[in-house]
């Protein structure tokens, strides 16, 4: 029997009733239709991280596009090393902390942040600086370190990654907010959109021993999908990523990227990091199942300079 | 009655100094400050001296404390501060409760030969070989091994079950904590050791302390000359036995009104339970002792000297055979040394100055130290070792080599942890992914804090691992991100002395902040 399981079972009648009702919206699986925004991407440039957002997200139609009133949001950064905010190994906390902002008065009922770190959880979760922003916006800060936040899915039609663990409160969630930091990495060249994905998952030993670039295209055809991409491009990792080892790893881009096309987020982000679009294997392998467009040029795209 | 208020003292002083030790060893979420762990340590009798014997500043001597109180009140220690000698008076109380029996002590002889021939054995073995059987005996590590490998994981699993529940209600101030055990044959020690104890001190008090324990034999050797003792009053005595009952050393004879000060461990019930006020605590009258000849003396070292042949042939076994091969025909590890923690300096010298306590296990956030059964030997048996398929070595983390008791471990500066090496990542490459199944990986570069394993080009658009050993500083973050099995590609071998590693070099990128959108 697993943890969850017996904890499952042996919570008392009044406490299983009352999570049932907690319950409730479990099955009501995210299933709006995405945006009716203007553009399908919005690039920002030369401002502070959330001075940058404010100005994105008003070009996209404001956050209540995206976020209606009484859902419950996740949104998930990248947290998943144990460095101060400086060296551009995670999301920027001001970033996150305005991007809750914007989901609380766009009327979301609660707003979660987690991710499955590679290093100590306690630790990334502290020092990324993350944790005291979202706390300080209201949201709920979640741990994601136990197997037992975790329930399996499937992915229909994935070629390597059919099986995976998902953290709960991705299926317990209405709206999906990806809020990646664009980043050097060592193996797939880059990590941004589609790769924060892997912090959602629990077994990531599974992606890197079973083709990873497959796995990662793979994971984007699960139906819970992000109804916007966040890209955090103020401070950015273009090499010895994804940890880095320090500051001379890193470059001020001042920039951020909005979209609900991921895999055409990760494109911009690639151009961004001055590497070819085709180099990035999952970008291409992800466009051709049909996952989103890496073609920027057939996009309408919003350019704005701070 | 009129000094039961010694008593009082001793059971409340006693029940915080327990519950601080409790806490300390179940303190998953390292909550507790490591000064205060050190402040607690400093007045542990074995650790305190093996710093001392280490470092040799009054700083670490808190012994001297101990010795000098025993010199004044006999074997306070053992009533007071011993953790091991508080749980067994606490269990000794549930021993009364559930059978009368259990707590009328009486009179009984002593287990002089056994005491001293256990005494003299530890003596031996640890100013010959090393802390072989300390590690065993000293009772603060036996009772914070107890901690370690069954209170911490019941804790943890309460934890877990309020998490559980708390998470339901949409609240996660409460965290899963994963329990990872250890290998099986871990426990067999401290349960042994549990059993023996607890059984001991559940029906026969303090038998433990004054049959096996050398600690308390030791100092009970030290409070024959003791200033403060436990006294009778001849004259107000009516010999009614209450007291010799009530003694949970069975060490008082009040037919001759007399108590064996080597084994009377300053409880004071006898003073609390005497309605004729014919006990009290105060300065001893020394009185002429007829000098007897003691046979047993002789036995003692005959004793002693069996056991140090004995334990001669166990002690230096070490054992250094490989892991078990598994079925998969992939490259196995060649592990020549295991990996001791940060701040150990070396392997050997670890090894010598380490009792397996297992606090450092503990304290771990990352749970990385586990207690090893057969990477150091015998000699080291149940010491830390760097399990990096169980966990990793996180970065900056100095937290083990902050709270050791007996500086087994050096205290590190943050900066100077960073670059020590304590063993070196391995890369194999017929065992990685990469190679073997052409696709993209990196898993161990992705996770190496200092680079010191880089992804270099392989076929095609492919990256391979690349190890540049004099920057390694032997994390184990590689090994266990590596997802190759059973073997892994990257694993890291220990040093046998622990060096400094080399400064990673790190150049400004050429990469310039953009001024327009490049697409």
């Amino acid at each position: 029997m697993k943890r969850r399981d017996f904890f499952k079972t042996s919570i008392g009648g009044g406490i299983a009733a009352g999570a049932a009702l907690k319950m409730g919206g479990f099955d009501k699986l995210w299933s709006s239709a995405p945006s009716a925004a203007k553009y399908d991407m919005v690039a920002v440039m030369g401002g502070n991280p959330d001075a940058m957002f404010d100005l994105g997200i008003q070009e996209l139609g404001g956050m209540g596009t995206f976020v209606q009133k009484g859902q419950k949001v996740l949104i998930k950064p990248n947290i998943g090393w144990d460095v101060i905010p400086d060296l551009g190994a995670n999301t920027n906390p001001f970033l996150v902390k305005r991007i809750i902002e914007h989901c609380f008065k766009a009327g979301a009922k609660e707003v979660y942040v987690f991710d499955h770190t590679c290093d100590n959880w306690v630790n990334c979760y502290s020092n990324s600086g993350i944790e005291k922003a979202a706390k300080s916006a209201g949201a709920k800060v979640v741990p994601a370190n136990s197997e037992s936040y975790y329930q399996q899915i499937e992915i229909p039609g994935g070629i390597k990654l059919q099986k995976a663990k998902v953290h709960q409160l991705l299926l317990e969630t209405d709206v999906f907010i990806n809020v990646p930091v664009l980043k050097d990495h060592n193996s797939t060249r880059m990590t941004c959109c589609l790769k924060n994905t892997m912090g959602i998952v629990w077994d990531r030993g599974y992606w890197h021993s079973n083709n990873l670039n497959q796995c990662i295209a793979d994971y984007a055809l699960y139906e819970k999908k992000p109804a916007l991409n966040v890209i955090d491009c103020y401070t950015v990792m273009v090499k010895h990523g994804p940890q880095g080892v320090s500051k001379e790893d890193v470059v001020s881009m001042k920039s951020q990227i909005l979209t609900t096309d991921w895999v055409a987020g990760d494109a911009a982000a690639a151009k961004m990091l001055g590497v070819a679009v085709e180099k990035i294997e999952y970008i291409p392998i992800a466009h051709k199942m049909g996952l989103g467009n890496m073609n920027l040029d057939t996009l309408n795209i919003k350019r704005i300079k701070m | 009655m009129s000094s039961s208020i010694l008593r009082r003292i001793r059971i409340v002083f006693s029940t915080l100094v327990f519950i601080f030790f409790v806490l300390v060893f179940v303190d998953f979420k390292s909550l507790i400050p490591a000064n205060y762990i050190n402040t607690l340590m400093f007045l542990q009798f074995v650790p305190s001296v093996l710093k001392f014997y280490d470092l040799k500043i009054l700083a670490s001597g808190g012994f001297l404390v101990i010795l000098l109180l025993t010199l004044i009140t006999g074997r306070t220690y053992c009533s007071f501060l011993c953790p091991l000698g508080i749980g067994q008076d606490l269990n000794s109380r549930i021993g009364g409760r559930i059978k009368k029996k259990f707590r009328r002590y009486g009179f009984k002889r002593p287990f002089t030969i056994l005491r001293y021939t256990i005494l003299a054995a530890t003596l031996i073995v640890t100013i010959v070989w090393g802390v072989y059987m300390i590690t065993l005996l000293d009772p603060y590590s036996i009772f914070a091994r107890f901690m370690t490998c069954f209170a911490k994981p019941v804790i943890i699993m309460i934890n877990n079950f309020l998490a559980g529940i708390l998470g339901k209600f949409d609240i996660y101030t409460l965290s899963n904590v994963p329990v990872k055990g250890f290998p099986l044959i871990v426990y067999t020690i401290p349960a042994a050791f549990f059993i023996l104890v607890g059984a001991l001190s559940l029906t026969k008090g303090r038998l433990y302390c004054n049959m096996f324990c050398p600690v308390g034999t030791f100092l009970g050797l030290i409070s024959k000359i003791s200033l403060f003792r436990i006294k009778f009053n001849e004259t107000a005595c009516t010999r009614c036995g209450r007291c010799a009952i009530r003694c949970k050393s069975s060490c008082i004879d009040f037919l001759k009104y007399d108590v064996d000060i080597t084994r009377c461990v300053s409880c004071f019930n006898c003073i609390h339970t005497c309605q004729d006020n014919a006990i009290s605590f105060g300065i001893v009258n020394f009185k002429k002792k007829v000098h007897e000849t003691d046979e047993s003396k002789r036995k003692v070292i005959v004793g002693s000297l069996l056991l140090l042949f004995g334990l001669s042939r166990v002690s230096n076994g070490q054992d250094k055979t490989a892991p078990k091969p598994k079925k998969e025909s992939t490259v196995k590890e060649n592990r020549t040394c295991p990996v001791c923690p940060p701040g150990g300096v070396g392997i050997a010298d670890f090894n010598k100055d380490c009792i397996a306590c297992s606090l450092c296990i503990n304290a771990c956030p990352n749970g990385v130290l586990q207690p090893a059964y057969k990477q150091y030997g015998i000699a080291g048996i149940l010491q830390p070792v760097m399990d990096y398929h169980k966990s990793f070595c996180t970065y900056n983390c100095t937290k083990c080599t902050e709270i050791c008791p007996t500086n087994a471990l050096h205290p590190l500066l943050l900066e100077a942890k960073k670059l020590t090496q304590i063993g070196k990542a391995k890369f194999i490459k017929d065992n990685c992914i990469v190679k073997t199944e052409k696709t993209a990986c990196g898993a161990c570069s992705e996770a190496c804090p200092t680079k010191a394993c880089q992804m270099i080009p392989y076929e095609g658009n492919l990256v391979i691992p690349e190890v540049t050993e004099d920057i390694c500083i032997g994390c184990g973050h590689c090994e266990f991100a590596c997802p190759a099995a059973p073997y892994k590609s990257i694993f890291v071998d220990g040093n046998t002395v622990h060096v400094a590693a080399k400064k990673p070099e790190n150049v400004k990128s050429e990469i310039k902040t953009p001024v327009e959108f490049p697409f």
